[in-house]
């Protein structure tokens, strides 16, 4: 409360509580506004707090309940303490998800992020020529594409007479043709090619949007110090794009961890279970084995792991910032 | 702590908004009462019955069954749905109890039989004379009270059986002097060979994703080096049954010889079934392994294009085996009309229209009394072919289950991923069979 709020309240009529500060009715008054206004606020958050109560917390302390039983769905559950866990633990296939999941961190988040910064420093240095646009609209398609399509598209190119053999056959690589999709060893990569492709688009709109953002005095003043492209993008354009790096990084970690869609249509967590993630094996156990206690329980794990690595990379990415 | 301490209350609400009874405790709703048939079997009745069906997409068979049941009894109508399998596999324990449907595609059935979702049609057979067919048929809808399959009562009924073999292309066959089907293994051997020779894919084999259609020609190869009815056994869950016996790995050695020398497809583990039906009928590969639940649509895609044999046996002569499966129907525990659906499932079996559709629209076997009526069907025709396969493997005994039924789990986490393992090179036939065996016994310990 302002000073020059306590000097303009008017004196109580019975004097009592003059030169204290603003009278006890004009306290009550405000109080009461206050008060008024939490209501209100609460009351328009209410609707969406009942739906984030309903379809969010409720789901994830269902799943942190059912991980705690052995069920199959059907008949009535025992109680298994903690021993799903120690089963997602234990069970080398589980284990193995978790792994490609991470492996695929490095397709799905680092390539795109990597890729769509040369890409955008490039757009940005023609940013008034129309091939600025066309760029960054071909780049930005794949993400408006649903990733079902994608995965199909993908899985012709990918296959033995698709075209990505047919350039190799041309370039004189036909030696290394083979189906991508169906070699143990080159499986996951092949499948981190196509998250990868879906990604770019976003990181790039994201980097983009954030070179916006960047004072032109700082290139200018740069330049004239006699900076090249090189030291402009590593001492202006890469220090100034941390937060969108942040999010950019943040969401394709999120979509790395939780994948599902992709692997599902492009090769099913095969062959020999070298494109198994925890998503597509939460599916499997849950619908398939009828295991829902052991699906709820690696369900868990993977939030706890997805926000174990979120959250410090929020915090060293976002740096003073945040 | 002011988000911390917002988190903990919203957490707080959300355990309060759930209940923490354990899941599946709650009471299961009535079960329809165990009819009673003192008065002669039971029938659809002269009132309006309409049937709900749940189905499998892309099989045309059960809704052309329908409209033919409903022409002959008109006050039936049907009220179809229809899903992929993977989504009946995963609605059904749901969607049996919560909205149960008279007729419905099972997909692996012990679990919703044991859980008490499927009605037991003992009474049925009973009353229909089902009990005089031969009981292999009727074998593997059986399931006792510890959810193993093969003994027990019934809880499901097959549309037809079906069987599997080698499919071949006519006009490759003969470019490599295959003028008739192999009468031993090692003839086959020898056409797979010269197709590689002559720079044809000798077998296009669908093996990719989640998909391990490698089981096919190997569990025709098991056939030919023992028994069939160990692995019955083994898939029956019957106890101290291994699938790691001597014969089998002869089996899984000559389907590795296969692999090495190139046989099948360079792209098998990425190849998924639609794939390798379509190169098939382009004239791509000269072998296929499947069943006969494409007779009808090889006689129509490629007409005299295509054959049919069973897996050879070691010596001319032979026992001969083939996976053998009815097309599993089962009616809801708490479907409102099973009498109904009882006489549906007796009528596909017993009506001569209704064989007829079974075979030309099926291409499978139909259920029913050995002597039944039986459609004739195109000379030379694959839907011929398969009709003939599946009569000597009855005279033969050697129907077996498919060995990826043997647990819910088994397929997708075990046989699939080691036999794609064995195109990759990373095990040997031995060490295949001895890790399937292991979570085999991992999951039926659980």
């Amino acid at each position: 409360m302002s000073t020059s709020e306590q000097a303009a309240a008017p004196p109580r009529p019975d004097g009592a509580a003059a030169g204290r500060g603003p009278s006890a009715a004009r306290r009550r008054t405000l109080r009461r506004r206050r008060w008024s206004w939490s209501v209100a606020a609460y009351v328009l958050v209410l609707p969406a707090a009942v739906f984030y109560i309903a379809f969010v917390l409720v789901p994830i302390v269902r799943s942190v309940q059912y991980s705690m039983y052995r069920w199959d769905g059907i008949r009535p559950a025992t109680w298994a303490g903690f021993a799903n866990y120690v089963e997602v633990f234990n069970n080398a296939t589980l284990v193995g998800s978790i792994l490609n999941a991470f492996e695929l961190i490095l397709y799905f988040s680092i390539v795109p992020v990597v890729i769509g910064l040369f890409a955008a420093n490039l757009i940005r240095a023609i940013a008034t020529s129309r091939l600025a646009t066309v760029a960054r609209t071909v780049l930005f398609l794949p993400q408006v594409i649903p990733l079902v399509a994608a995965g199909i598209m993908w899985t012709w190119q990918l296959s033995t007479d698709g075209m990505v053999n047919q350039l190799m056959k041309l370039v004189g690589l036909g030696g290394l043709t083979r189906a991508w999709l169906g070699d143990t060893q080159t499986a996951l990569p092949a499948v981190g090619v196509i998250g990868a492709w879906v990604q770019l688009g976003l990181c790039l709109l994201l980097l983009l949007a954030g070179m916006t953002k960047i004072d032109p005095a700082l290139y200018e003043a740069a330049r004239i110090d006699g900076a090249g492209p090189v030291r402009e993008f590593f001492s202006i354009t890469l220090p100034s794009l941390r937060q969108e790096i942040a999010v950019a990084l943040t969401v394709t970690v999120i979509s790395a961890l939780a994948s599902f869609d992709i692997i599902y249509i492009s090769t099913q967590g095969g062959p020999a279970n070298s494109t198994l993630v925890p998503g597509l094996q939460i599916y499997y156990l849950a619908f398939f084995e009828r295991e829902i206690g052991t699906a709820s329980a690696l369900a868990i794990v993977l939030m706890v792991l997805v926000l174990l690595v979120v959250l410090p990379m929020q915090r060293i990415l976002r740096g003073r910032d945040g | 702590m002011r988000p911390l301490a917002v988190a903990g209350v919203l957490l707080a609400s959300a355990f309060a908004v759930t209940a923490c009874a354990p899941p599946g405790g709650t009471a299961a709703p009535e079960q329809s009462e165990r009819p009673d048939f003192a008065d002669g079997a039971p029938t659809c009745g002269d009132e309006d019955v309409e049937l709900s069906m749940y189905a499998e997409t892309g099989f045309p068979l059960p809704s052309v069954l329908a409209e033919e049941f409903t022409e002959q009894y008109p006050n039936v109508t049907f009220d179809i749905r229809e899903d992929q399998f993977a989504v009946l596999t995963q609605n059904a324990p749901r969607v049996l109890q919560d909205s149960p449907p008279d007729l419905m595609r099972l997909p692996q059935m012990s679990e919703l039989a044991s859980g008490g979702l499927l009605m037991d049609l003992d009474p049925y057979a009973e009353a229909f004379g089902w009990t005089d067919w031969p009981e292999s048929q009727l074998e593997q809808l059986r399931v006792d009270d510890e959810g193993r399959r093969g003994d027990g009562p019934l809880y499901g009924m097959g549309l037809n059986f079906s069987m599997t073999g080698v499919f071949y292309n006519t006009a490759l066959a003969e470019q490599i002097g295959m003028t008739q089907a192999p009468r031993t293994l090692e003839e086959f051997d020898g056409y797979l060979q010269a197709a590689k020779d002559a720079g044809i894919t000798p077998i296009a084999q669908f093996n990719g994703g989640a998909t391990g259609g490698l089981l096919f020609p190997l569990q025709g190869l098991m056939a030919s080096y023992g028994e069939t009815a160990p692995i019955n056994d083994w898939i029956y869950q019957k106890a101290d049954a291994t699938i790691d016996t001597d014969a089998n790995l002869a089996a899984a050695e000559h389907l590795q010889r296969w692999v090495e020398a190139g046989y099948f497809a360079p792209d098998v583990n990425s190849m998924d079934y639609s794939q390798m039906m379509s190169r098939f009928i382009g004239g791509e590969s000269l072998f296929i392994f499947s069943g006969d639940w494409e007779s009808g649509n090889l006689d129509t895609q490629m007409p005299g294009g295509a054959g049919f044999f069973l897996m050879p046996p070691l010596e001319e002569g032979g026992a001969q085996g083939a996976m053998s499966a009815p097309l599993t129907y089962g009616i809801s525990a708490f479907a409102e009309n099973p009498d109904c659906a009882a006489f549906f499932f007796d009528w596909v079996a017993t009506d001569e229209q209704a064989r007829t559709i079974t075979v030309e629209v099926g291409g499978s076997h139909p259920m029913g009394p050995a002597n039944a009526f039986m459609p004739e069907v195109a000379e030379g025709s694959v839907t011929e072919a398969t009709l003939k396969a599946g009569t000597a493997i009855n005279e033969q005994n050697g129907a077996m289950d498919f060995i990826a039924n043997a647990t819910g789990g088994i397929y997708a986490q075990s046989w699939t991923p080691n036999v794609q393992r064995l195109v990759a090179g990373e095990v040997e036939a031995a060490e295949l069979l001895s890790a399937v065996q292991a979570d085999y016994e991992n999951e039926l310990a659980d």
